[in-house]
């Protein structure tokens, strides 16, 4: 079991380090940071542009190669460069991480958790109306860009909070800023920051995930084992849990590597519009600003996250589904 | 009878206590399951399919109750029904009381402290059965744990028990496995182990060995002889298989469209059956023990959504007559006491003195319904007679020359299929050989039909697939009709296949569904260049007993009989010398196998073909085969002339094969001695060395203990022992002291 984890983990290492490779030659031969410089009053001297470009190993007129070996030798040392302003990628991004994750982490459990009990529901009372409720609202988020849902969300609060007469859910920001009180008060506050991005993020997934568990549980609610589950004496709802979930979450694990992707897109629309500062805002702020080293960073985290992701499901799987642990260790 | 709390606490406790007022022979104990007047319809309206049809049996502490059936006829459903099993939108009514208490339409509770506990079911796909992701000890001490307040520890003990009770070796270590590491038989042995845990009264099981090869059932049938001695309990057998019934239960229930037809002892029913499809059913079985054809039932069973309104076998009934089709007829006592039959004519065929198949050439009725039977037989459909039973071979056509005078069309000679055993993804490595087979050398001669059996993972299909490659084999040669295979180019290999035609296992998988019956049959005749082929589809389908108007028709539209029939039309489109079959009946029901059968033998000896015939039902082997080689883990354990290898087998595998078949015939299957082998077959991928066989052979535990090095040492050689007869034994002399 341990082998297998770690000849995963190794297969990972190579991935990301190519993900990431990848990512920084796009976004340096895409982004022009010399335009940043441009069109100022009074102009800058280009020697002066030139020394600065070259400094923050951003200067378009040294080979890509040359810029890439440099750069790369940072990661390797856990160094991810400068930004166009000079400040430290670490630093700024090191910030942003916690933020980011904090909503990943409550988006993804609330949204898979949600998904794969309405979807087990659904297939357990196939066409009844919880069913067709569920396959409704299901469709209608997926039809809708998260954008448009975040607004949506937006808006009910706001009419919620009028309808209430208090500030039930805060739109903005992570938390609310100089909030006197002890820790109680402080998580309170954030708690209802959190609310609304992390139902933003996770209402897509759990929408997806209710469609696949759904499936996945209509194929093993006939299976003969369920049926042998309940000849044996368990009760229908016990077997269903027990023998049809438990087996048909397996493949829905597997799934979970590859919404982890579409949750990373989700949270630069959710971070803007909610006005969180964390990783996906500053991509956007940094595509636009032209900054390599801090895309390239980006791409790295999302990388890492992913894979992470991956790893995670594949112990999932591994814990669900014995039968991978005796293949991997024969 | 006792209330349920007490019968409760008996089965928790130690089982036999309380059944000692049962085996007082004073007083004949009360059924211990009684099913009455049960019917199930799923869907509602015009649709709806009414799948059984009032069924009502009992069955006393330790009894055996065989229901016999083909597909369809609502085996299944009943006991899936008695256990509430069936999904809820099934509609059950009737009667359902185990001792004595109601159990139909209770409550889940009720209901789930029943289920496992008093009765309990086996269900015939263990690897379907088994939740895949539980280690099957764990599974056993759940079923344990649901009904006794036990440690999980002392579950976990019981498992073990269990295991071992049912004769799974090693069975501590074994509990941990999980159940893709088992065999098929080793899965049902964990199944059986399940539903006796908590010492049963009543054990259902559902065609418990059909999934299973034959020397497994015999061993699977014994589990379940010691479960029943173990528990007492009363078993239910489902099954198609006569043979089974008649060595294993002491009532039998033949059922026909959902509805009991014919019940009684065993006996009773199987030398004196009183309804005509019992007989028919009877008559259509191949058997081991006897040289008489199986005589087919006509027709296919009518569709639960449109049943007939009369009886529904009078459409296929070789007796029927009019009065037949006005009103089903009801299961009513004949001859001797439990004796129930339902049909209208089963005085006039009790007083006939027996069964109405024995009447088959018509005559020996009272002349009125000879001419009935005859009507019977060739029915006004356009069938011609091919599809009819031919009793013989027919007259007038000369007996092929002697077998050496005649054309060998097929030799192979030490072929060896090796398939490496890899390990890895991104770097594969060999570990391992499996050797699927391992120097097969076999010939089939002009008009002859050898046939290639034995249990699964034997290697006959490998070694058909071999010969259908028509390419070099990894070692020996292949050739056919005198063109050896390794050296044959595209287009030699083209013509080849004109003359090498094959007919494949399920008619249903091996025809496309989304092309007509006149495409299927058409195709090989478009693709060697035949520009108008309607004529000769239309001539193949009345060759093979198909009416060639339904040639627009699908495949779904047809019964799986018609449909192996459009599957060997097919494969004679090009009029070939070599036929393959590859288990061409073993998809289809009894009472359609034996029309099948003998429209193979009819072909064969119209278009003189030769047969090359893969199976593993020995019994149909007797009845299409003139020569048979028994395959053992990739080697040809015996060859020879059916009559010689049936009457009188060298190899001790053979014998015991042989021995493991079930026959239906009560008195000759109680009285049969049956060589019970131990084990599963050894994986290929590690035969045992010198004699393949020797790991499981009843033979080699009585040799010395020189010659059983030899056993060991040195593989045998297929030896010439008698005219056309050899095996690969060291003491295949000896072999009767088995």
């Amino acid at each position: 079991m341990a082998g297998f984890l770690f000849r995963r983990l190794l297969n990972y290492l190579a991935l990301i380090a190519v993900a990431t490779s990848l990512a920084y030659a796009l976004a340096a031969t895409a982004l022009n940071p010399r335009a940043n410089y441009e069109g100022r009053n009074p102009p800058i001297p280009p020697a002066v542009v030139d020394a600065r470009l070259a400094e923050l190993n951003l200067d378009d007129r040294t080979p890509l190669p040359e810029r890439y070996l440099r750069w790369a030798s940072g990661v390797v040392r856990g160094d991810f460069g400068r930004t166009v302003t000079g400040g430290s990628v670490n630093q700024d991004l090191g910030r942003r991480i916690g933020v980011t994750l904090r909503l990943i982490t409550a988006g993804l459990l609330l949204g898979s958790v949600t998904g794969v009990l309405v979807g087990a529901y659904a297939a357990v009372r196939q066409y009844g109306p919880f069913d067709r409720l569920a396959t409704g609202v299901s469709f209608a988020v997926l039809a809708v860009p998260t954008v448009v849902l975040a607004n949506i969300l937006i808006i009910a609060a706001v009419w919620f909070n009028y309808l209430v007469g208090a500030h039930v859910f805060l739109v903005s920001g992570e938390a609310t800023p100089g909030m006197p009180g002890g820790f109680a008060a402080q998580a309170a506050d954030r708690l209802r920051h959190l609310v609304l991005p992390t139902l933003s993020l996770s209402l897509g997934l759990a929408a997806v995930y209710s469609r696949y568990q759904r499936n996945m549980m209509l194929d093993v609610l006939g299976a003969d084992f369920v049926r042998t589950a309940m000849a044996k004496g368990l009760r229908r709802r016990t077997a269903l849990v027990r023998h049809a979930l438990r087996t048909a979450l397996i493949p829905a694990v597997t799934y979970f590597a590859f919404t982890f992707g579409a949750l990373l897109v989700g949270t630069t629309f959710t971070e803007k519009i909610f006005g969180w500062h964390g990783m996906g805002e500053q991509l956007v702020n940094s595509i636009s600003a032209n900054d390599v080293n801090t895309v390239a960073a980006i791409s790295c985290f999302a990388a890492l996250a992913v894979l992470a992701a991956a790893l995670a499901s594949d112990l999932m799987q591994a814990v669900l589904d014995p039968r991978v642990r005796m293949g991997a260790d024969r | 009878m006792k209330g349920y709390g007490g019968l409760r606490a008996e089965s928790a406790g130690r089982p036999g206590t309380g059944r000692a007022a049962r085996d007082d022979p004073a007083e004949p104990p009360g059924p211990v399951l009684e099913v009455t007047d049960l019917h199930v319809t799923f869907g509602a309206g015009a649709g709806a399919v009414r799948a059984v049809r009032g069924v009502s049996y009992a069955v006393r502490p330790g009894e055996v109750l065989g229901v016999v059936g083909e597909s369809g006829s609502g085996k299944s459903v009943t006991s899936l029904a008695v256990m509430g099993l069936l999904p809820p939108h099934a509609r059950v009514t009737g009667s359902v009381r185990l001792h004595g208490r109601e159990i139909l339409g209770a409550d889940e509770k009720t209901l789930s402290a029943v289920r496992g506990g008093t009765i309990s079911m086996v269900f015939q796909d263990p690897l379907s059965a088994l939740t895949p992701v539980y280690r099957v000890g764990d599974q056993i001490a759940e079923a344990v744990r649901i009904h006794r307040r036990v440690s999980r520890r002392d579950a976990a003990r019981r498992a073990v028990e269990l295991l071992d009770l049912v004769g799974i070796p090693d069975a501590a270590r074994r509990a941990r496995a999980f159940p893709h590491e088992f065999s098929g038989g080793m899965r049902q042995r964990v199944m059986i182990a399940m539903a006796i845990a908590n010492d049963p009264d009543v054990l259902l099981c559902d065609e418990p060995t059909t999934a299973l090869d034959v020397t497994v059932q015999a061993q699977v049938l014994e589990v379940l002889r010691r479960a029943r001695r173990e528990t007492g309990a009363a078993i239910v057998l489902i099954t198609h298989d006569l043979g089974v019934v008649a060595g294993f239960a002491d009532r039998v229930m033949v059922m026909y469209a959902g509805r009991p037809v014919e019940a009684g002892t065993v006996d009773d029913v199987y030398l004196r059956p009183r309804m005509p499809y019992t007989a028919g059913l009877l008559a259509a079985v191949p058997r081991l023990d006897a040289a008489e054809r199986p005589v087919p039932i006509e027709g296919a069973p009518p569709s639960p959504a449109a049943l007939p309104p009369g009886c529904p076998f009078e459409p296929r009934c070789p007796l029927a007559v009019p009065a037949c089709s006005a009103a089903e007829p009801a299961l009513e006592p004949v001859g001797s006491p439990g004796h129930l039959a339902a049909c209208i004519r089963a005085e006039e065929i009790e007083a006939a003195g027996g069964a109405p198949l024995a009447v088959r050439p018509p005559g020996a009725l009272p002349a009125e319904t000879g001419a009935e039977v005859a009507a019977g037989v060739l029915p006004a459909s356009g069938v011609p007679p091919v599809a009819a039973g031919v009793p013989e071979e027919p007259g007038g056509r000369a007996a092929p020359p002697p077998r050496r005078d005649r054309e060998v069309v097929l030799a192979v000679d030490g072929l060896v299929r090796h398939y490496p055993l890899t390990k890895g993804t991104l770097l594969r490595r060999r570990i391992g050989t499996v050797q699927a087979v391992d120097g097969v050398s076999f010939d089939v001669r002009e008009r002859e039909t050898l046939a290639l059996v034995g249990e699964s993972g034997c290697g006959k299909t490998t070694t058909l697939m071999e010969i259908l490659r028509l390419a070099r084999p990894q070692r020996g040669t292949v050739t056919v009709l005198g063109r050896d295979t390794a050296a044959l180019g595209a287009r030699d290999r083209m013509a080849i296949r004109r003359d090498l035609q094959v007919v494949f296992q399920d008619p249903m998988a091996s025809l496309d569904p989304r092309m007509t019956v006149y495409d299927i049959v058409a195709e090989p005749l478009r693709t060697h260049g035949v520009r108008r082929p309607g004529p000769r589809v239309r001539e193949l389908l009345r060759l093979v007993g198909l009416e060639p108007g339904h040639a627009a028709r699908h495949p779904q539209d047809f019964s799986g009989g018609q449909r192996q029939r459009v599957g060997i039309a097919r494969a004679l489109a090009l009029e070939p010398r070599l036929v393959v079959l590859d288990e061409p009946v073993s998809a289809l029901d009894v009472s359609i196998r034996a029309g099948v059968l003998d429209l193979l033998a009819d072909l064969k000896a119209r278009l003189g073909l030769s047969y090359l015939f893969v199976a593993h039902d020995l019994a149909v082997v007797r009845h299409l085969a003139d020569r048979v080689a028994v395959m053992y883990l990739g080697v040809i354990a015996e060859i020879g002339r059916v009559e010689r290898v049936y009457a009188a087998p060298l190899h001790p595998y053979t014998r015991a094969l042989l021995s493991a078949v079930p026959v239906p015939d009560p008195g000759a299957e109680r009285s049969r001695r049956h060589i019970l082998l131990e084990g599963d077959l050894p994986s290929p991928a590690d035969p045992p060395s010198g004699c393949r066989f020797r790991t499981r052979c009843p033979l080699f535990r009585m040799l010395n203990g020189a010659e059983q090095a030899r056993c060991v040492g040195e593989r045998p050689p297929l030896r010439m022992l008698d005219d056309d007869h050899a095996a690969s034994c060291h003491f295949a002399e000896r072999s009767g002291a088995i």
